[in-house]
């Protein structure tokens, strides 16, 4: 799965080195530029090179964030493979690479401009030699047009760029760009979302300035002449310009404004998707029951017309009550054999606050925008015989999805279901939150207990924020049969997982079998598990294989 | 948007502006374009704004990430008291630092971005917010042991009820206990 998303990488960075030399090389050995390369040298080439870059890759930022666009293509991939499809779920990935870049070649173009501006300023002001004088000169009246755009010698370069249509919208769209990126931050984003995405919409300048910021057509290059002006013989004679047949006063023009045909396709799709979730949010969603869990965790339990969900996938929910334009994702919890889908919501900030208080005041008249489901159904889970499912902290939240799914198709023998045997590993600092979860897990205890099949799954609980008063309170229960903290049978362990120990457990278990391990958690965790399942993976293909999944739900 | 603290912000933003405003002072005398001593200017001031923003604040809530090596920063800081904490200062320290820059075209965006990082200071400023240094946390966080610990025990220890602990007259040789000191009276 990873080497797709590489793959991607790769040819991503190949196209942009390829148009950063092409269009490097345009400027920097074309003739038609011989003469603005006179007054400029390579910085002309070092401010259109970026440029190239900059129109790739300001038609590629869109495209990531097209879901509902990507689920569509996801949708009609579905016979290509699993791989093409997690490679979909990169997006953020790819859009945050993309807008690095953009950062890094807007960098790039507006210091290879500043040395324009202040070059052709210089030469305006005849500076430089006489070629250079004699060019600059060059003004837009009768029979000649002008190469260097500054024409007055009173100006500054300042005033070139706050008076000319590429100046303004360079500035504008580059202080639109560097304000989405701060508030881009990580502990920005993480922390206060709504000053990330309203900020966000600055993108809307950003392009709306982009498309005309060629609009005046200031880089000039020169344009064949009726004789033709030979720069290489005329450059020496510039007192006879005009004058002797080999040498016309030469001509230039501006370069057509290109960066629209770029960016109109993705611009064109993004306003759809953003139509679309809005239709979407106006389709009825009905709640069918809202539950307040244990810990203040809203259950709502919500029935949309047509919606079909997979394992794992997640949702965008807006509370228009709340805010109008704000969505929020959530994973699912429900399984697709149900009727209804379902997510727990924990208060983690103003809007599920918000949330959880509307709906503990049965506010069920309040309407709920439903998008989605996003997201790769995680379907591998059932392909394997023997399963390790690993979830941390809030990675846990998917395992319901996907477990109560395994539990319906085994109890309906449904032939899809390959697996026979769950080993559950649910690693958190405190079930505090999720006691929802526990719940869920004691349910399917009972169910598997009374069908007989208690060996389907095993599942181990690991607290990994006890304190001594947890290990007061185990000692005096010692004997109780069911745990004292989850009231499970299983019982709870204090700290991290032995990993070694637990992986020989499974191959003594399962010494023949095919073995599926998934993990929904931080990435550490992920090299760990994955390093266990080469180790314990027998180099016999009798015996018993680990196979690593990260999942990126 | 409640509970946003603009200062995080405002750190972000003015961190960046800082480094603009280096980068295109930089430009401006590598570049020995005219009036470059406010390019000369610039790089200082961009200098010293990333070295005063560099070091984040802490949270008020939540928990509070560093910037890799911060603390020096930190300590650096943290020693001009009022001065650094209070946001008020800070922003009218940009405000008036980004002044300069706007009067040659390397820097103009410096001193824009610087410009906007002040507004919100002044904004979280308003809000009341504050910098907070982030220091190492301190060994004694675990919960101190209470004093009752050092006092002999008030209570017996916990036994089997009575009928239990009695002994039984059918079983005299397991009642009987062998004493493994001598007993000897009391001679007063």
């Amino acid at each position: 799965m990873t080497s797709s998303w590489l793959d991607l990488q790769v040819v991503w960075m190949a196209i942009n080195i390829f148009l950063f030399l092409w269009f490097y090389f345009f400027y920097d050995l074309g003739d038609q530029f011989f003469y603005t390369r006179h007054i400029l040298g390579s910085a002309l080439a070092w401010a259109r090179a970026p440029a190239a870059v900059l129109n790739f890759n300001c038609l590629l930022i869109l495209l990531p964030v097209c879901r509902n666009l990507l689920s569509l293509i996801r949708g009609s991939f579905m016979c290509c493979g699993r791989t093409m499809r997690k490679q979909l779920d990169k997006n953020i990935s790819f859009h945050k690479l993309v807008a690095y870049m953009i950062g890094l070649m807007t960098a790039v173009h507006t210091i290879a401009h500043l040395l324009n501006a202040e070059w052709y300023y210089n030469s305006r002001l005849g500076e430089y030699d006489d070629l250079s004088t004699a060019l600059s000169s060059l003004d837009d009246l009768g029979n000649t047009t002008f190469l260097n755009p500054i024409r007055s010698t009173t100006t500054t370069p300042t005033l070139l760029v706050f008076t000319s249509v590429a100046g303004i919208t360079g500035v504008i769209i580059t202080l639109s760009l560097i304000l989405m990126i701060t508030s881009s931050m990580e502990v920005i984003r993480r922390s206060y979302f709504e000053v990330f995405w309203f900020t966000h919409h600055l993108f809307i300048v950003f392009f709306a300035g982009l498309v005309i910021h060629g609009a005046g057509r200031i880089v000039r290059r020169q344009t064949t002449t009726d004789p033709p002006h030979n720069t290489t013989f005329c450059k020496d004679r510039i007192d006879d310009w005009g004058k002797i047949q080999e040498c016309p006063v030469p001509q230039f023009a501006g370069g057509f404004p290109q960066t629209w045909m770029w960016v109109i396709g993705p611009m064109v799709l993004y306003v759809c998707e953003r139509l679309l979730r809005f239709i979407r949010s106006m389709q009825t969603v009905k709640y069918r029951k809202i539950v307040i869990r244990p810990s203040k965790v809203l259950e709502l339990q919500l029935v949309k017309n047509g919606f079909k969900m997979g394992v794992g996938q997640y949702v965008f929910l807006n509370c228009p009550a709340i805010s109008q334009l704000e969505w929020h994702p959530f994973t699912m919890t429900s399984a697709p054999e149900e009727d209804f889908f379902s997510v727990h919501i924990r208060s983690v900030g103003d809007w599920t606050q918000k949330l959880i208080s509307i709906a503990a005041h049965q506010c069920d008249k309040s309407k709920m925008g439903v998008d989605g489901p996003f997201g790769t159904a995680s379907e591998d889970v059932f392909d394997y015989e023997v399963a390790m499912l690993v979830g941390a902290g809030i990675g846990v939240t998917p395992f319901a999805s996907i477990l109560k799914s395994i539990w319906y198709k085994f109890k309906d023998s449904n032939p899809k279901l390959r697996t026979r045997k769950i080993y559950f590993y649910w690693l958190c600092r405190e079930t505090h939150a999720f006691e929802w979860f526990a719940d869920l897990l004691q349910l399917l205890e009972r169910e598997m207990e009374e069908r007989g099949m208690g060996n389907f799954l095993t599942y181990k609980l690991y607290l990994t924020g006890w304190d001594q008063s947890h290990a007061n309170h185990v000692m005096v229960h010692a004997d109780a049969d069911t745990d004292v903290v989850t009231g499970l049978k299983q019982k709870t362990n204090y700290g991290r997982p032995n990993w070694d120990k637990e992986f020989e457990q499974v191959r003594k278990e399962n010494p023949t079998s095919v073995v599926g391990t998934f993990l929904c958690g931080p990435a550490v965790l992920g090299t760990v598990l994955s390093k266990k399942c080469v180790k314990y993976t027998d180099v016999d293909p009798r015996k018993t294989k680990f196979y690593f999944n990260k999942e990126n739900f | 948007m409640g509970k946003i603290e603009w200062a995080m912000w405002a750190n972000e933003q003015a961190l960046a502006a800082g480094l603009i405003l280096l980068t295109g002072g930089i430009v401006g005398v590598a570049g020995q374009f005219r009036d470059w001593e406010f390019a000369a200017y610039a790089i200082a001031a961009g200098v010293f704004v990333c070295l005063l923003e560099y070091p984040r604040g802490k949270r008020n809530k939540g928990t509070s990430v560093e910037r890799t090596g911060q603390y020096c920063f930190t300590v650096c800081v943290k020693s001009f008291g009022p001065l650094t904490r209070n946001y008020y200062v800070r922003a009218f320290l940009h405000a008036a630092i980004c002044v300069p820059g706007g009067f040659i075209l390397a820097t103009v965006l410096g001193c824009v971005c610087l410009g906007i990082a002040s507004l919100i200071y002044l904004a979280a400023a308003i809000r009341g917010e504050q910098w907070e240094p982030i220091l190492p946390r301190k060994e004694s966080a675990r919960k101190p042991v209470g004093e009752s610990i050092k006092l002999p025990p008030q209570n017996p220890p916990p036994r089997p009820p009575a009928e239990m602990r009695r002994k039984r007259a059918e079983d005299l040789e397991a009642a009987s206990y062998v004493n493994p000191i001598a007993v000897t009276a009391n001679d007063d």
